[in-house]
């Protein structure tokens, strides 16, 4: 019993374990309660299901929300990310109108990459907070958007740009290459740079960073940078997947999901240490839920708060003090 | 002296994972006495006082106030039971203003809202107690470490009823301060309050308590009346094998400073911070920086290390001029600096030992030369080795640290860079005698190899042992300086008093 006590320890050390928890239990409901949740089927050579589904679906969720961990790391916010994934969408099909298609990626990118400069902008040298800075692009962003697509919501019948969030390579959807290319790079850059370092030093302590040598405002500028270039990734995937761009509805709360996806991931409001490994967990295990949620038939109305309470309850398992209320009832009652 | 015991405790213990903090731990805390509580850095001072006060749930052992068993749960609970407590790492909100910050939760109010003009004045008088007089209204973090840990101690004894317990309170405070508050301390115990204090200043020790505990790596070694115990023994009890007092004043090499100039300021100065000063550090040299608080002596580590921008002046260094620094290209030149208030501006509280030691070289190397995970944990495993950090391992989370500890890691910090010039803001703070005596060694050998070292302290005797030459500040105005025979701590207690109408800004180049 002492062992198992000090190797449940060891194991709940890991911040990881928590989500992977929530996971396991989520898929243990569907498991039970929903037929065929787990059905893979091969046609055409692709693979289809639920399963897919959630990949194919969470895939701008999880290219988000490593952006946002990274933003989160440094006591940050982004709440502009929705809006840039729309800016971004119509920016790309509004370019295949009358250009290549890497034009228009590529534009897309630069002004993901702009949005992202302008709120590091506003935060690293302006000082505002960053949850007012970037509350700047969350309300003009979708009227930048409407202003690409006049207005309207734009299509494109581009094959090549199609692949991108419909295609499918090596039995899997394509998009899940470029989430795990996401994760690699920015893995890399934390690990094997001393990015990671001076991001986790700085959210921890501005001053003693600064002090030490570390220049905090080029890494709140590349921080901020990144999440707005990944947004924009994020938001090719999604209007490639659509062959349209909605300036009013793509990825509309998404930023909500996202930050969701990093704290649900074992990253704290408060920065410092970040877990991306935790926030691709988080991400899936968002989508997995509003996946089942569907599936279940829940009545649109009551979608939200099933999310909600669900959320609520992996929050307050990853909360110390809770388990620490709960553990200590229970050592009274049987005391 | 009544021998009523206030607070006792009874084979208290507390583990952390990989240290056992405290083991079997007794304390006798009295009516109307001062009881100083001793030991090594990583001893268990800090622990122990927060386990009384319900920081840290204690693992086992009794804890009885005026005879009945008590077990508060929060700091504040144990402030209700009369026990008041000013930690070693201050915990105001520096955002709030002084007054605010002494009154916090127990607001003075009228009609229903607080009334700021009598939390203003009450907070007034009960600073004039220590002799200080500052505008209570301004935000707490405008003011100096030193000024806050007196706000700190303002706040503890006008809340406390019984029991005060001081947790390195002196540690960042100056001669005046110190005894503004030992008097105040007496005074108290006059009026029948049972005091715990910690320091690792044996003067202090003897110049206000009665008893003295004595803890060695969490166990106790005994309890002691301060009359009849000396010195030697009792450093001897903190650190388990008899002690020579000759370890502590070490012996500075009498080498002669290299006539190579290393740095230059000239007319460096900031509006309102610090009056225009020159000053010439050559190579090899250790430089002392001596005055009262607030004399400007932090403020001139912070122009040359480019932390604060100056207004006028250049800084040389050989044949460069240096118009505007920065803390960035500071390092670049090789300069490094611990500073003064060690949790704010120095560690990185949610990191590693590893990570807060290999942070600046790190930053100096720049980002994609990144020193791999292995070679970090060699460097920092060689500099716990050098300065004896008291830790299981590299990978610790420095906040768990004791402060005497942290206070070495930022140290370490800095020379894992290899300066060519180290400028030392308070180095020993907090740090216990035996540590002292190393830090000391460190510091005459690091300036034999030709480092530059530019030393501020609040204790003269550190500075007139360690500096080959010490200026000396006033109101934030360079006043003289004093070097080789003629450096002795009544001589600078005399400069500083009779100012600079007396030396004149050149000052008197000493012998
Ligand atoms: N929260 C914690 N987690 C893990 N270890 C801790 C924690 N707090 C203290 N320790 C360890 O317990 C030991 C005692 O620390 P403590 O802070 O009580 O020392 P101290 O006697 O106050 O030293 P100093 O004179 O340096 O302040 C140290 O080895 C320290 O590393
Ligand atoms: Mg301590």
């Amino acid at each position: 019993m002492a062992s198992l006590a000090s190797s449940v320890r060891r194991v709940t050390k890991y911040k990881i374990v928590w989500p992977l928890l929530a996971m396991a239990i989520l898929y243990l409901f569907n498991l039970i309660v929903v037929p065929g949740f787990f059905k893979i089927e091969v046609i055409d050579g692709h693979l289809y299901g639920s399963l897919v589904d959630v990949l194919n679906r969470g895939t701008p969720l999880i290219i988000m929300a490593i952006g946002m961990a990274l933003v989160i790391a440094l006591e940050g916010i982004d709440i502009s990310v929705g809006s840039v994934l729309a800016i971004a969408g119509s920016m790309a099909i509004f370019m295949l109108e009358g250009h290549s298609l890497w034009v228009a990626i590529l534009a897309s990118l630069v002004i993901g990459l702009l949005c992202g400069l302008w709120n590091g902008m506003l935060v690293s040298i302006l000082g505002i907070q960053p949850m007012v800075a970037t509350l700047i692009l969350l309300t003009v962003g979708r009227g930048i958007a409407q202003l690409i697509t006049n207005g309207q919501i734009l299509t494109t019948t581009n094959k090549g740009y199609e692949f991108i969030g419909k295609g499918y390579f090596l039995g899997l959807p394509f998009a899940v290459y470029i989430a795990a290319a996401v994760f690699i790079i920015i893995y890399l850059l934390k690990t094997k740079t001393a990015f990671g370092l001076f991001l986790e030093a700085t959210g921890a302590n501005r001053k003693s960073s600064e002090y030490a040598g570390v220049k905090p405002r080029a890494i709140f500028m590349s921080a901020y940078a990144i999440c707005g270039l990944l947004a924009a990734t994020a938001g090719i995937i999604y209007s490639s997947n659509l062959s349209s761009a909605d300036a009013n509805n793509a990825g509309l709360w998404y930023e909500l999901d996202a930050i969701l996806a990093v704290v649900i991931g074992g990253t704290s409001m408060r920065g410092g240490r970040f877990y991306l490994g935790g926030t691709v967990i988080g991400a899936i295990f968002i989508q997995s839920l509003t996946t089942t949620i569907y599936s279940l038939g829940v009545p649109p109305e009551s979608i939200l708060l099933v999310k909600a309470f669900v959320v609520i309850l992996v929050c307050l398992i990853q909360s110390d003090a809770f388990r620490q209320m709960l553990t200590f009832k229970r050592k009274v009652t049987t005391s | 002296m009544s021998t009523k015991i206030l607070l006792q405790l009874e084979g208290v213990s507390k583990e952390f994972p990989g240290v056992k903090a405290l083991s079997g731990v007794d304390l006798c805390l009295r009516k109307g006495e001062i009881h100083a509580l001793m030991g090594e850095n990583g001893a268990g001072k800090s622990t122990l006082i927060k386990v009384m006060t319900g920081v840290y749930k204690r693992d086992s052992g009794v804890m009885k106030l005026n005879g009945k068993e008590i077990q508060p749960k929060s700091p504040l609970e144990a402030q209700q039971l009369g026990i008041s407590t000013v930690y070693q790492e201050v915990n105001l909100c520096p955002n709030l203003s002084v007054a605010e910050n002494i009154f916090i939760g127990r607001q003075p109010r009228k009609w229903g809202m607080i009334d700021w003009e009598t939390m203003n004045r009450r907070s007034e008088e009960l600073l004039a107690r220590l002799d200080l007089y500052i505008d209570v209204k301004q935000q707490l973090s405008m003011y100096s470490v030193a000024i806050q840990q007196m706000v700190a101690i303002a706040r503890a004894v006008d809340i406390s009823s019984g029991i005060l317990i001081l947790d390195e309170p002196t540690s960042s405070l100056d001669t005046n301060e110190v005894k503004q508050l030992f008097s105040l301390m007496k005074k108290l115990r006059e009026e029948g309050m049972g005091i715990l204090f910690v320091t690792h200043f044996l003067d202090q020790v003897y110049e206000v308590t009665d008893r003295i505990t004595v803890l060695r790596n969490g166990t106790l070694v005994g309890e002691y009346k301060t009359e009849e115990l000396s010195r030697t023994q009792l450093v001897s009890h903190m650190i388990g094998r008899e002690w020579n007092p000759d370890e502590l004043s070490g012996e500075k090499s009498n080498k002669t400073a290299s006539a190579e100039q290393f740095l230059r300021a000239n007319g460096l100065s900031k509006k309102g911070s610090i009056n225009p000063f020159d000053l010439t550090i050559r190579k090899g040299e250790v430089l002392g920086l001596a005055g009262l608080l607030g004399s400007g002596r932090t403020e001139i580590a912070r122009l040359i290390f480019g932390i604060d921008k100056s207004d006028s002046g250049v800084l040389e260094l050989g044949e460069e001029k240096i118009a505007a620094m920065s803390p960035q290209k500071a390092i670049k030149y090789g300069f490094g600096f611990c500073p003064e208030d060690r949790k704010v501006e120095g560690i990185v509280g949610e990191l590693t030992i590893r990570e807060n030691i290999i942070l600046a070289l790190q930053a100096k190397n720049g980002l994609f030369s990144y020193i791999q995970t292995k070679k970090q944990k060699e460097i920092a495993q060689e500099y716990i080795e050098l300065l004896k950090v008291k830790t299981p391992g590299t990978e610790q989370r420095i906040d768990n640290l004791s402060g005497g500890n942290q206070q070495k890691v930022i140290l370490a910090r800095w020379l894992a860079t290899q300066p060519r010039l180290l400028i030392l803001d308070e180095p020993t703070r907090g740090i216990d005698v035996g540590s002292k005596t190393e830090i000391r060694k460190l510091i005459f050998n690091l300036a034999a190899s030709g480092i530059s070292i530019l030393i501020i302290s609040a204790e003269l005797e550190e500075l007139v042992n360690c500096c080959d030459r010490i200026v000396v500040l006033r109101d934030r105005v360079q006043i003289g300086e004093i070097a080789g025979s003629d450096m002795n701590e009544n001589r600078i207690m005399q400069m500083i008093a009779e100012g600079a109408g007396v030396y004149g800004k050149s000052g008197v180049i000493g012998a």
